[in-house]
């Protein structure tokens, strides 16, 4: 009977007597959930545009950051290092396409998904090796986000909003705006499309797949940069992040693979569900269940949408 | 030129269908089997210290190839694809360590052997998502139970026997007067005692793909849909597929701590293993038992050695090497998947295939 009690009835008795408490933590869930959104986010353009399921979206996040540091700290100044870094993701994006991509044409999606996996090897190994695995703070200040935060007094109480927070809310969402118009008003974001569609119709009306991909990896690249800050600036930037990165794959399963709205969706329906669970479930369990709920929260919609909230239905054939 | 099979008649459908049906191939077994029960227990690996043999190689090497055996089952044959290959190789070692301190006394090898199949039960469990969905999707519910499995191991104090440490180590384990486990024991009796398990593991393996119910994990792989119109149950057939694949992977996880490690915490079994995993599959070649010891051992040798020739020839401190041994990794595992997407397994079997006609191809 407590256990039922302090299942069902005391964390919603919580969340009533200290409803500052509570919209605190929908807030933090919410930041994680768009940032979720954004590595999720990297995902999906990835495989719209080519089909490859591209597992290193997460250690793109980590080297955008880290990259970005360590220029930072060679004395090059944070906006001249930003650009650097997407100069790097360019370079990056041509590699892949010309290296891996092209020479894997027609193959399987596993085995695709596959070299994508020895990619993220060899980055984790060349960063490492390159800029070192010491965790460092994250350049917000010389950026020119507004730091400190702004308390909002409500029912007693006060919540906080950090203004790094609020920054990252409001460049997510600039940002998928403009993916957004990318994909569906522009000549390039209509290729983008088409060859997602279908690889051999597009190259017939002169689609160039190689120029396709090597956009679609830079975007992924500019979005891995832009998540890369501000994940930076919540934790340490080091190679941890790459965990954090997987929390992309419920998102996705919830969102489906090929929804931009969707991987935001999912990315907030994650983000929050895990923070409540952990704030108000999380003690009966002990802590860090943070680390696999998210999973959990994926493994049921699984269940009851195999093609996400947003996907394409799924149609087999014998 | 020795390698033919002209001149030998087969006169019965066993024959046919036997699992060495070349007189060369039996050989080549037999040979095997006594280069690793005779020469290297008294040789060692010529140019390399025997007690780095043992120890770095040959027995890791063994037990992750059962690892590897393992998880080719699922992926391979099966189709099923897994992430949380680390986490079941920890349940089988926190299982084994919790079955000898309640039963002290028993032998050792039956508690690996019940280790691992507390693993297929763990395994069936979280192998169950398996009949709803499939592919990509399948990667998340198999690392929905690595993380949450790596946080049991980490939460539940039960599990390593509240210590403080919070990981679990090996004590002594005695068999037929002979020190088989623990710090005492000496590397070449476990060198022998996991040689034989791999050995008896790799023929059951063999068996079992070859008959009834591995003909009904290919299926289910091939097309499940297909598979299903013909009269094959999804249900047992993926569900056997995860408890036989977790039953491999819970004896190698206690093999791993008990025979070779001695002792192990949480970071053994997390997911970073789970793809190194992975990658001994993909690199070996998928839906092969060949390809599982030619996977296992590239994988696991290679940045050794990389790290060893390094230390000692060049003098690079082990920081670069670290490195330099991922990044080879990956470049292996994106070289291997142009040159042949199906791994050294298949570049083995065209080699065989050319040796056949060897020295007159035409």
């Amino acid at each position: 009977m407590e256990i039922l009690y302090a299942i069902f009835i005391a964390p919603f008795v919580e969340m009533g007597s200290y409803p500052d408490l509570f919209i605190q933590a929908l807030w933090d869930g919410f930041v994680a959930g768009t940032l979720y959104g954004l590595i999720a986010l990297g995902f999906v353009l990835i495989f719209k545009a080519s089909g490859v399921f591209n597992f290193s979206q997460p250690i793109l996040v980590v080297l955008a950051a880290l990259s970005l540091v360590s220029f930072y700290k060679m004395g090059i100044p944070a906006w001249i290092s930003v650009i650097l870094v997407l100069i790097m993701f360019y370079v990056l994006a041509w590699l892949v396409e010309r290296l891996i991509l092209r020479q894997l044409v027609n193959q399987d999606g596993n085995i695709l998904f596959m070299s994508t996996i020895g990619l993220t090897f060899i980055i984790i190994g060349a960063a490492q090796w390159i800029f070192g695995g010491v965790p460092n703070a994250m350049i917000v200040n010389e950026l020119g986000f507004p730091s400190g935060s702004l308390e909002w007094p409500i029912f007693g109480g006060g919540v906080y909003f950090e203004m790094i927070d609020v920054s990252a809310a409001v460049i997510a969402v600039i940002m998928i705006v403009i993916l957004a118009v990318f994909f569906s008003k522009t000549k390039i974001g209509r290729g983008l499309r088409a060859v997602a569609d279908d690889h051999q119709a597009a190259l017939s009306v002169g689609i160039s797949l190689n120029q396709i991909w090597v956009i679609v990896w830079f975007v992924a690249g500019i979005v891995a940069l832009v998540t890369g800050i501000f994940w930076g600036a919540r934790s340490d930037v080091s190679f941890a992040l790459q965990i954090i990165g997987f929390k992309a794959l419920p998102v996705l399963i919830i969102g489906g693979f090929t929804s931009i709205q969707g991987a935001i969706i999912g990315g907030l329906i994650i983000g929050l569900g895990e923070k409540i669970f952990e704030i108000y479930w999380g003690p009966l369990l002990g802590s860090g269940v943070e680390g696999w709920f998210a999973y959990v929260i994926a493994l049921v919609f699984l269940l009851y949408r195999p093609q996400g909230l947003f996907g394409d239905k799924l149609i087999e054939r014998v | 030129m020795f390698y033919r099979e002209t001149g030998q008649f087969k006169s019965k459908y066993k024959e046919e269908l036997a699992a060495f049906p070349l007189a060369e191939d039996k050989v080549g077994i037999i040979i095997l089997l006594v280069i690793a029960y005779v020469f290297i227990p008294i040789f060692g690996i010529p140019g390399l210290p025997f007690e780095f043999t043992m120890g770095a190689i040959m027995i890791p090497v063994f037990i992750f190839t059962i690892t590897t055996l393992g998880l080719n089952i699922l992926l391979g044959f099966a189709g099923q694809i897994s992430l949380g290959t680390g986490a079941f190789m920890g349940v089988g070692a926190y299982s084994c360590y919790k079955i000898m301190t309640i039963f002290p006394d028993l032998n050792i090898i039956i508690c690996v052997i019940l280790s691992g199949l507390v693993t297929a039960v763990v395994g069936m469990i979280f192998g169950l998502p398996s009949l709803k969905i499939k592919g990509f999707y399948l990667i998340v519910a198999t690392l929905a139970a690595q993380f949450f499995l790596e946080w049991a191991f980490i939460r539940v104090a039960w599990l390593y026997n509240y210590n403080d440490s919070g990981g679990i180590e090996g004590t002594n384990k005695e068999m037929f007067g002979l020190i088989v486990s623990g710090p005492q024991s000496d590397a070449l009796t476990r060198y022998f005692i996991v040689l034989t398990l791999l050995v008896l593991l790799t023929w059951l393996a063999s068996n079992v793909i070859r008959g009834r119910i591995g003909r009904s994990w290919m299926m289910i792989r091939d097309m499940d849909i297909a598979a299903e119109l013909i009269g094959v149950r999804p249900l047992t057939a993926k569900l056997s597929a995860f408890a036989f694949s977790s039953f491999y992977i819970g004896i190698s996880g206690a093999l791993m701590v008990f025979f070779w490690l001695g002792a192990a915490e949480v970071e053994s079994f997390d997911v970073s293993h789970s793809f190194t995993y992975l990658f001994m599959v993909i690199i070996g070649g998928l839906g092969s038992i060949t390809g599982s010891y030619m996977g296992a051992a590239l994988v696991w040798v290679i940045p050794v050695l990389i790290k060893e020739i390094g230390k000692t020839v060049f003098g690079f401190d082990a920081f670069i090497m670290e490195n330099f041994s991922i990044i080879f990794l990956g470049v292996a595992i994106v070289v291997i998947l142009i040159v042949e997407p199906h791994g050294l397994a298949r570049l083995w079997q065209i080699t065989k295939q050319k040796l056949r006609l060897w020295p007159f191809p035409y």
